[in-house]
């Protein structure tokens, strides 16, 4: 077995009140996980289970208050900002809001071209193609270049801010929500796009979701957070279809109306009363 | 058969040098649940805010609203004002939006009370403490005197909800109005709606983009895109054997309930912008059934069952499982 790609224990984050005699929210406590690389690892959880302060600690945009992230062997919790930078490009983020994740005044080209350039991998002669190649693989036109964010669709937005964490080249993505902002009948392009890319370029995910429908389909493992714990765990199949822990049961059974879609059964004669 | 509470025909509305809504009929029963079903720029909450009276002056509508026989389409503001509230009402989806955040929730739902009968504040208060008490809110007498701000996400919603049947409304029109809760809070507040209506006839228009949702608790769905109509019947028997190509594609791109991994079944490129709409059916362009002719003419609803109608030009030619059009 590989090491894993990114391996975190007892992580605890907890938020402090202004007021001391408040007592600190403790928003992740005792979290601990691993993920290999070309492996989705989904964080299931309602609101306040602590599912995006732990993203936000392996992306290190926040030091967590204990515990131990560990990303290709590297410790990131004891290093300094100035050796975090060297690793950052390795763990992308892709959010939710696919308008606010864009800065409205940076065209396409340079939304994705500025993680080049501020890594200092722009050359005038390269960057361009790199810029092209990247909406190629999020499978954008290269006319969208030139157009801004309000110019463009949800879905496209999403996608080129897919393609902006891949010009960093990263091992890990971090996708917080991605797909729960878009309109209905462009979610599964862009499901479909995350696994393929995890499939070619052997990326780790580290899936956030509510939709345990959308999660079963796309990750190999699950852990369902409440209250900052873990409370359940286990390959994604096994964690959706016979949950052991009752609010995983309670999750699922918030799963509306699924039992009322379609089976693969042959449909009846069609009705033409 | 009864005659239906509220009968929209052939709608249209116009914003600034948009329309909207492009034609659009449809029935709500009373005490039935209907869905109305689609994604952002559809027209769905355009439709419900016509329906309810609440959009601003200037805005074009044409077409017929009627509600248990009396004619709403170009009604003065004062006929609206004697519907609302009392037979229709509204739940939107952020309850702060309509919640005060000075006044207790109790002073709320009293007023709204007292705002269509004379009732002294205690009668009043009384009504308020029983809605409370019927959305599902425990030791509602204590939680009316808190305020907004000192209610959970759910709660707060359920207090809206509270608000609209307080004076025991015909229709509820409810926009969203569990979109921004958490799934365990939102099934909670789905089933307590579904309660309501048992207990009396109310009548409920559920704007929603989430098909499960619609799917677990709608007696009927319209399906819309592009401001018009895709597809209406019985939930069961449209989303069993949809007929209309957008609607299998939206069922089809559903995660599968058998297996796991593999691609999903996808709708290639995006809703258009209601500026620059596609000519003839606005789904042509993403339509995996479309031919030549589909973009020379707006499709019509045809019937294709009992009370199941689609809009598409090629309803009788396309395969009998319409999911198959995206494999």
């Amino acid at each position: 077995m590989t090491a894993p790609l990114l391996e975190v224990q007892n992580l605890t984050v907890h938020y402090s009140a202004r007021h001391r005699r408040i007592p600190p929210l403790l928003a992740v406590d005792q979290v601990s996980f691993t993920l290999h690389a070309g492996e989705t690892l989904a964080l299931v959880g309602e609101s306040g289970s602590g599912k995006s302060s732990t993203a936000t600690a392996v992306l290190m945009l926040r030091r967590p208050q204990g515990g131990s992230i560990r990303f290709e062997g590297h410790e990131l919790t004891s290093l300094d900002e100035r050796a975090l930078r060297v690793l950052r490009p390795g763990i992308q983020p892709v959010f939710q809001d696919p308008y606010g994740s864009l800065s409205p005044r940076k065209s396409v080209f340079d939304a994705i071209a500025e993680p080049l350039r501020v890594q200092g991998r722009w050359a005038p002669r390269t960057g361009p193609a790199r810029v092209a190649e990247l909406l190629d693989l999020v499978q954008l036109p290269g006319s969208v270049a030139e157009r801004l964010p309000q110019e463009l669709s949800g879905g496209q937005c999403q996608r080129v801010g897919i393609a902006r964490a891949l010009a960093s080249e990263p091992r890990l993505l971090v996708l917080d929500e991605p797909v729960s902002a878009l309109d209905l009948s462009v979610r599964a392009g862009i499901v479909n796009l995350l696994t393929e890319l995890r499939d070619e370029l052997g990326l780790g995910q580290l899936f956030i979701s509510h939709d345990l429908a959308l999660v079963r389909h796309v990750a190999h493992r699950v852990a369902v957070l409440r209250r900052g714990r873990i409370v359940e765990t286990g390959p994604a199949r096994e964690v959706c279809d016979a949950p052991s822990h009752p609010y995983t049961r309670e999750l699922l059974s918030s799963v509306p109306g699924l039992d009322r879609l379609p089976t693969t059964s042959p449909p009846p004669a069609p009705d033409l009363s | 058969m009864t005659q239906p509470l509220l009968t929209v025909r052939d709608l249209r509305v116009g914003i600034q040098a948009m329309t909207v809504v492009r034609g659009l009929s449809f029935d709500v029963t009373a005490g039935e649940m209907l869905a109305v079903v689609g994604e952002s720029g559809a027209g769905k909450s355009i439709t419900a805010q016509t329906v309810l009276g609440l959009l601003p002056a200037g805005t074009r509508i044409s077409g017929s609203i009627r509600f248990d026989g009396q004619e709403l389409a170009g009604a003065p503001q004062q006929a609206y004002q004697r519907l609302r509230g009392r037979r229709m009402a509204f739940v939107p989806q952020h309850a702060m939006s309509v919640l005060s955040p000075v006044h207790t929730v109790g002073e709320q739902l009293a007023l709204a009370v007292q705002s269509v009968q004379r009732l002294d504040r205690k009668a009043a208060n009384e009504r308020a403490v029983a809605a409370l008490d019927r959305v599902g809110i425990a030791d509602a007498g204590r939680r009316a005197r808190s305020y907004p701000h000192e209610f959970s996400g759910g709660m707060r919603q359920r207090a809206v909800i509270a608000m609209a049947i307080v004076n025991n409304p015909d229709l509820v029109i409810a926009d969203e109005p569990t979109t921004a809760l958490d799934p365990t809070v939102q099934a909670r507040i789905l089933d307590m709606l579904d309660e309501l209506r048992e207990q009396s006839k109310m009548a409920v228009m559920l704007v929603t983009h989430d098909l499960t949702v619609a799917a677990a608790h709608a007696d009927r769905i319209l399906v819309m895109y592009a401001g018009r109509h895709v597809e209406s019947g019985p939930i069961g028997r449209v989303l069993a054997h949809p007929r209309a190509p957008y609607t299998a594609g939206l069922i089809a791109s559903l995660p599968p309930r058998e297996a796991t991994g593999g691609k999903l079944p996808a709708i290639s490129g995006a809703p258009p912008a209601p500026e620059a709409l596609p000519p003839g059916c606005a789904f042509a362009p993403r339509c995996p059934a479309a031919v030549d002719a589909c973009a020379e003419h707006e499709p019509q609803p045809q019937q294709i069952g009992s009370g199941h109608l689609a809009s598409c030009h090629r309803v009788n030619e396309l395969p009998r499982r319409t999911t198959e059009l995206y494999a």
